[in-house]
């Protein structure tokens, strides 16, 4: 286990190198000035330009910023953006907030993919079964701005259920909205996939030898069926937990949530390299993690399964 | 016992009586052999293509396409107003009117008219985006899962290089960079340079269970060159579930460069596209939402048709969906 988990450190290292050096280049190859920006149009000295050229390292060639950056890093420093904030600084305030999303869009995956999800596999075919499908075959068709304008027409300006915008601090309750949005796509995926590994796992021979010995149909359903079920829910599930936490650009934009998606979506428009290049690289660590978590936790879910020799 | 279909090189050996064994056309084997030969061919392909055409999805799916196919290459067919001549702004967000199925946008323009010239648009980009993907994807999946070793690893890394980076951003960033030059051509490259990893994973896991098979060990023991069998064998073996990934990948590549328009570093404005339908209508969200539902209606229902049918597609070749029906 521990030479498994090694190796897999291993890799992800040319995959965290590759990553960081390819949206450093991109960044590095987007128009415009950055320092002209900062002083929009009052114009700027030549003076204080080349001095905050040389303070950023603009002047250095590509790969010598790229190398400065990175070992940066390992030091702990994730750069300074142009408005003279750490970047670690932006991190700590937006991560939080996009955690706190990301794990209530998750709740709501878990319990309305997995519960419709479960209902549609054991009554295969039925009304249930057909209008879940035709449901979530909409919802993974519909782009997520869609979902999230309908949304806060509907609940939030028509019915006056929630804000249709969040707050700076970014409440609870507030978040409720934007996670039920966020985790839409989601839910017509683990409806789909709860649905077909429910009916693989009826079909297997250990649930006709539940009901042959005369367990209650709940009991087979809950031990026998559901439980042996899940596994590739769960394995969905981690997946897009990490997908989540990298931040959701449209649907923390349309509900001003002051999470990862927007701040670095709006340092890509103002071509903010450091914050960029910050932002992707604790993705790309979050990432491999997760990755190496999913597996991890496959092993533990099926004991089928094992990592090492 | 008159096998007169079978070959003339299993004859030729009897007639000149050079063999102790019986011929094959006077033993029992001949019934079981002329069977075999006058039976329909059949294979994966044909298997499939017989058990889609029992599909209800796989022909609603099928007209719909059919639909967006006829709109994209001759608009005409469906209205007769230009998108973007009479636009009244005296008509701004306005109620349906005759001659106007949909009514009208801001500036004032019909909203179905320009549904339908909206139309060639997506479906390019989904279309380009698809056979970029199908390129890259196929190539790298084909090679990292047959050969191993240091060429899997280098490819599968690669793959994960760009797995990596959420590719909706990846394309803001992109099309950050060819700002100047943002066009249909440029926005499928910004989404399918970050899309073709999952089409490789996908490729790569089938030709590793492939590669396994009696007959690709046959051939590898008739010393066919390694490049014949992955090209003769392996792959037509393994591309079908590419296939299916990769029909319902057009529909995420269409919603891709929608959310592109919406984040405002799709295509310009000038260029008629669903997605700046959608991003213009939604300043006007609260007063007239039939603007901003009409754009979605029809991205959301072109999405679904490549969906459906790639879920048909998928289901038609795997044996093993098609026996639980």
């Amino acid at each position: 286990m521990i030479g498994y988990i090694f190796k897999r450190i291993l890799q992800a290292l040319p995959v965290f190198f590759g990553t960081t050096l390819l949206i450093y280049f991109m960044v590095f190859a987007m128009p415009g000035d950055p320092i002209v920006a900062m002083f929009g149009d009052r114009g700027v000295n030549q003076a204080v330009y080349e001095q905050l050229r040389a303070q950023y390292h603009l002047d250095q060639p590509f790969i010598v910023q790229y190398f400065i950056y990175i070992g940066g890093i390992f030091q702990g420093d994730f750069g300074t953006s142009f408005s003279g904030q750490p970047v670690s600084e932006v991190l700590a305030a937006t991560f939080p907030v996009t955690i706190r999303l990301a794990l209530m869009a998750v709740f709501f995956e878990m319990l309305v993919g997995v519960g419709v999800g479960l209902v549609a596999g054991l009554r295969k075919g039925k009304l249930f079964d057909n209008s879940s499908l035709v449901m979530s075959l909409l919802l993974i068709s519909t782009p997520v701005f869609v979902i999230a304008f309908v949304f806060q027409f509907v609940f939030a300006i028509q019915l006056g259920w929630a804000k249709p915008t969040v707050s700076g601090d970014a409440g609870f309750t507030e978040l409720l909205l934007p996670a039920i949005v966020l985790s839409t796509l989601a839910v017509a995926y683990i409806v789909r996939l709860t649905r077909s590994s429910v009916i693989e796992t009826s079909g297997q021979d250990f649930v006709r030898t539940a009901y042959g010995k005369g367990l209650t149909r709940s009991r087979v359903v809950r031990v026998h069926i559901l439980r042996n079920s899940l596994i590739p829910v769960v394995t969905y599930l981690s997946i897009d937990f990490g997908v989540l936490l990298v931040g959701a650009t449209v649907t923390e934009g349309i509900f001003n949530v002051p999470g990862v998606g927007r701040t670095l979506y709006q340092a890509i428009i103002r071509g903010e390299g450091p914050t960029v290049v910050s932002f992707v690289t604790v993705m790309v660590l979050i990432y491999v993690a997760v990755n190496l978590l999913t597996d991890l936790l496959y092993a533990v879910l099926d004991p089928r399964i094992r990592y090492g020799k | 016992m008159a096998n007169n279909t079978s070959g003339g090189a299993m004859d030729r050996p009897a007639n000149r009586n050079e063999h102790y064994v019986a011929n094959l056309a006077d033993t029992a084997m001949a019934e079981i052999d002329a069977v075999r030969i006058s039976e329909k061919p059949t294979n994966l392909y044909l298997d499939a293509w017989r058990d889609l055409r029992k599909r209800p999805m796989f022909y609603i799916a099928g007209v719909l396409i059919i639909i967006a196919a006829v709109a994209a290459l001759f608009p005409g067919l469906f209205t007769q107003t230009a998108p973007n001549d009479m636009c009244l702004l005296a008509n701004s967000n306005g109620a349906p009117t005759d001659g106007h199925p949909l009514g009208f946008t801001r500036q004032g323009c019909d909203i179905y008219s320009r549904i339908v010239h909206g139309t060639s648009t997506s479906l390019s980009v989904g279309l380009i985006v698809t056979v970029m993907t199908m390129f890259i994807g196929v190539v790298f999946g084909a090679l990292a899962g047959f050969y191993g070793k240091w060429v899997d690893a280098l490819l599968s890394r690669a793959g994960d290089i760009f797995f990596a980076i959420p590719y909706i951003l990846a394309a803001v960033v992109i099309m950050s960079v060819f700002s100047d030059y943002r066009n249909v051509w440029v926005i499928s490259m910004a989404i399918g340079i970050f899309a073709w990893p999952s089409t490789a994973r996908v490729l790569r896991g089938e030709i590793l269970r492939v590669k396994q098979s009696d007959y690709v060990m046959a051939s590898t023991a008739l010393g066919v060159s390694r490049f014949k069998i992955l090209m003769r064998h392996v792959l037509p073996n393994s591309i079908a579930p590419v296939i299916a990934v990769t029909t319902i990948s057009l529909a995420a590549a269409i919603v891709a460069e929608a959310t592109l328009s919406f984040l405002g570093v799709g295509l310009p404005t000038s260029t008629m596209s669903w997605g700046n339908d959608i991003s213009q209508a939604q300043v006007d969200l609260r007063t007239a939402p039939q603007v901003l539902i009409w754009p979605s209606l029809a991205l959301s229902i072109t999405a679904l048709a490549f969906i459906m049918m790639g879920e048909a597609i998928r289901d038609a070749l795997d044996p093993k969906a098609r026996a639980q029906r």
